[in-house]
């Protein structure tokens, strides 16, 4: 009897449910299934990667001409925003290490308005395609390209990667305004900040991607141009 | 209660990375001016692994996880990689069959 006593106290506390022995292993736990669900995304992601490299290699002009009407400085300005974005989220994380709600909430903040700022510059980019008839569709129409359709290819392949990457800020950005009210309830401290730093993780993992998309998407074949 | 495992880094190397990567980007967007013929592709994509390499390292605190994670994420990288070179070996082969 006394053990199950000693259960149901243990069950309360977030940071050690009754599964675990130690608060370490339950991070640890926490971790590795947070990373497994991450490579599961790095699968789903590699597929566009490996439908962009085969295409890319099939048709490597009309994909450097396609590329070079992308706007390098949006893209490189947007990249830095990104990389700011994961900096304040790693502050995040590493005041829920010190168990700083206030800081929490800081960083939290300012990583949701810099997630937000990239998402309002993609959706200044995406607008800019429609008026320049870059949307793959019957209105579509690229200059001093006679392969239409395989310049429709490139801007799939542009609207599915970038596309699938605003979903996942979008989600992230919804995990970051959950943590925030979380904190705001005191469900966070040194003891327990494991969902910082999970989301933390998903928010490093989506950078990542656009780490690899910024280079394969706007920078092909610049030099031909200049 | 700080368990032995939780490994607090310094807001100076966060901040470090953080420049480094900063630095990076501009560095890629630059040289993508250049013409290095078929080496600007290779490059980019090594910029870009740098980069992946300091995020997960750093900001996603590779360096201070368990070995079983450490496995995780070197096995998953190791499937991407399947996934992409078998696909290209296929297409890459194909014309053989009918030349």
């Amino acid at each position: 009897m006394a053990s199950s006593v000693h259960t149901e106290s243990h069950a309360e506390s977030p940071a050690l449910r009754e599964q675990f022995n130690t608060a370490a292993q339950q991070k640890d736990a926490s971790g590795l299934g947070m990373w497994i669900f991450l490579i599961t995304e790095v699968m789903f992601f590699g597929g566009l990667f490996a439908a962009y490299t085969i295409y890319r290699s099939s048709f490597p002009d009309i994909f450097g001409a396609a590329s070079r009407t992308l706007n390098t400085t949006i893209g490189a300005v947007n990249t830095a925003v990104l990389l700011c974005s994961s900096f304040t989220m790693v502050l995040a994380v590493r005041a829920g290490q010190l168990g700083k709600r206030k800081q929490i909430a800081v960083f939290l903040i300012l990583t949701l308005i810099l997630g937000l700022v990239f998402l309002g510059v993609k959706a200044y980019e995406w607008d800019q395609k429609f008026i320049e008839h870059h949307v793959p569709g019957p209105s579509f129409h690229m200059e001093g390209v006679p392969d239409q359709g395989h310049a429709q290819l490139f801007f799939s392949l542009y609207f599915a990667m970038t596309g699938l990457h605003a979903l996942h800020m979008v989600v992230g950005a919804g995990l970051l305004t959950w943590l925030l009210i979380e904190n705001s309830r005191g469900k966070f401290s040194a003891d327990y900040y494991t969902p910082i730093d999970m989301i933390g993780l998903y928010w490093h993992f989506v950078d990542v991607i656009w780490i690899f998309l910024f280079p394969l998407l706007y920078l092909i074949d610049r030099y031909l141009k200049s | 209660m700080s368990d032995p495992q939780h490994h607090v880094d310094s807001v100076k190397t966060y901040a470090i990375v953080w420049i480094a990567l900063l630095i990076a980007t501009v560095v890629t967007t630059e040289v993508s001016y250049v013409d290095l013929g078929s080496l600007n592709v290779v490059v980019a994509l090594g910029i870009a692994v740098c980069k992946m390499l300091l995020v997960a390292l750093f900001f996603m605190h590779i360096r201070h996880s368990t070995k079983l994670t450490r496995v995780v994420v070197v096995g998953g990288l190791l499937w991407l990689g399947i996934l992409i070179s078998m696909t290209l070996t296929d297409f890459a082969t194909r014309g053989w069959l009918n030349g």
